[in-house]
């Protein structure tokens, strides 16, 4: 895939990155912060009655690659079981083939996301 | 041939008032022949959204970095960047960008060292282009591939490297990182933990200006007046000064280097990108914590 196309990819995920449902619109504090990334992200998790994980997340639109990392973690993870999420590879981002082309650091960002999302997973089943 | 200056009133008391262009004049001249307008932005692909008609993207990240080294491009890797962006030796460059013009500073600093002789920033950015109401495109703009020249890089007049910094204290210096990290409370600047150092603090006898004081609250450029209170009058810099910048990898304190060689006129001044990401994990630098200068260590 060309760079150019590759770039194009990442903001059609940034601009299909759901909107919060109101639940948690209302509620902020539910949101955690991902302090690693340069521009506000804020994630959620949810694991529902059937151990079936849902990830929600946040990021301003002249963030559009934080929004672009953050909504393919959304569309890649939700719905899956938390076994599966956990089986996540913590090294996932880099092998999306957006490392030389965003830069090592940028994707250092999405790293840390995964990371959070995989530890809320293990706070929501221990909880 | 460049292209003629903006005559804005405000541009006119600074130093170099044709290292600067409003929205307005940019929007009258986007047509104009050997203008090229350029976007440099924190997010790689706010770009990519939508842009000023025209403009061509330059990624301080990936474009301007060596891939490898941490250095900037060589001569070569530079003329093949201006070439393939359809910049030309004499063309007219006005960068703007996300964050007051923040890595744009940076772009333009970048092409300074390879004395690219016209290049101008957008007072504003990209914020001031939107409050104006002005349109931006999605289309990619058809680039003539140019003939730029091998330009190698001279990094004597306006770069600093470690070993000059410390030899330099004692002498102004300006910390633009924000006061938790020149204090030494954090290592790495708010929301960007990923950049940090090994050691918090800042160099002995620097003073610490936070680069966004220059910036009014639309993202333009302070007035003179304003600029001269917080550098001559508060952080007491005078003319015929030697001076460095820092920040934590040199781009917050190319934003400051502008504002000192081209808004206020100081005839030598640095930027030492290595800053703090390099002196904070360097072996055997002196470094002050807390909220004031400090001594320059005895020698």
């Amino acid at each position: 895939m060309e760079q150019r196309d590759r770039l194009q990819l990442l903001l059609e995920y940034a601009n299909e990155l759901p909107a919060l449902p109101e639940r948690y619109r209302e509620d902020p504090t539910l949101l955690e912060r991902v302090e690693e990334c340069q521009s506000p992200v804020f994630i959620f998790v949810d694991v529902d009655d059937v151990s079936r994980v849902h990830v929600f997340a946040t990021a301003p639109a002249e963030a559009p690659t934080t929004r672009g990392f953050a909504s393919i973690l959304v569309q890649g993870l939700d719905g899956l079981s938390t076994s599966e999420v956990l089986a996540t590879p913590g090294d996932f981002p880099q092998t999306l083939g957006l490392t030389a082309l965003v830069s090592p650091l940028r994707i250092r960002g999405m790293t840390a996301m995964l990371a959070r999302i995989k530890r809320q997973v293990r706070e929501r089943i221990a909880g | 041939m460049t292209v003629a200056f903006d005559p804005a009133e405000k541009f006119r008391s600074y130093a170099r008032p044709e290292r600067l262009v409003s929205t307005g004049w940019l929007a009258a001249h986007l047509d104009v022949a050997g203008l090229v307008v350029v976007e440099t932005d924190e997010d790689v692909l706010l770009y990519e959204t939508g842009h000023i008609p025209g403009a061509v993207k330059i990624d301080w990240h990936t474009e301007l970095n060596d891939p490898v080294e941490r250095d900037y491009v060589d001569g070569t890797g530079f003329a093949e960047l201006m070439r393939a962006k359809g910049i030309k030796r004499d063309d007219t460059v006005v960068i703007y960008g996300d964050k007051s013009n923040w890595w744009a500073a940076y772009a333009l600093w970048v092409f300074s060292l390879f004395g690219h002789e016209d290049v101008r920033l957008l007072d504003g950015g990209r914020a001031k282009w939107e409050a104006d109401g002005r349109p931006y495109s999605t289309e990619h703009p058809n680039i003539e591939p140019s003939d730029y020249p091998v330009v190698e890089r001279d990094d004597s007049k306006i770069r600093a490297y470690k070993a000059e910094v410390l030899a330099h204290i004692g002498n102004p210096l300006i910390d633009v990182r924000s006061p938790e990290e020149f204090s030494g409370e954090r290592t790495t600047a708010p929301a960007y933990p990923e950049e940090g150092a090994l050691r918090a603090g800042h160099i002995p006898t620097a003073q610490n200006v936070p680069w966004a004081r220059a910036a009014a609250d639309d993202g333009t450029f302070k007035s003179t007046a304003e600029l001269d209170a917080i550098y001559r009058a508060g952080a007491g810099l005078e003319d015929g000064d030697s001076i460095i910048a820092y920040c934590r990898i040199g781009e917050r304190s190319s934003h400051t280097w502008f504002v000192l060689t081209h808004l206020l006129g100081f005839a030598d001044v640095r930027n030492y990108d290595g800053s703090w990401t390099e002196w904070g994990s360097a072996v055997r630098v002196p470094i002050v914590i807390g909220p004031e200068p400090g001594e320059a260590p005895r020698s």
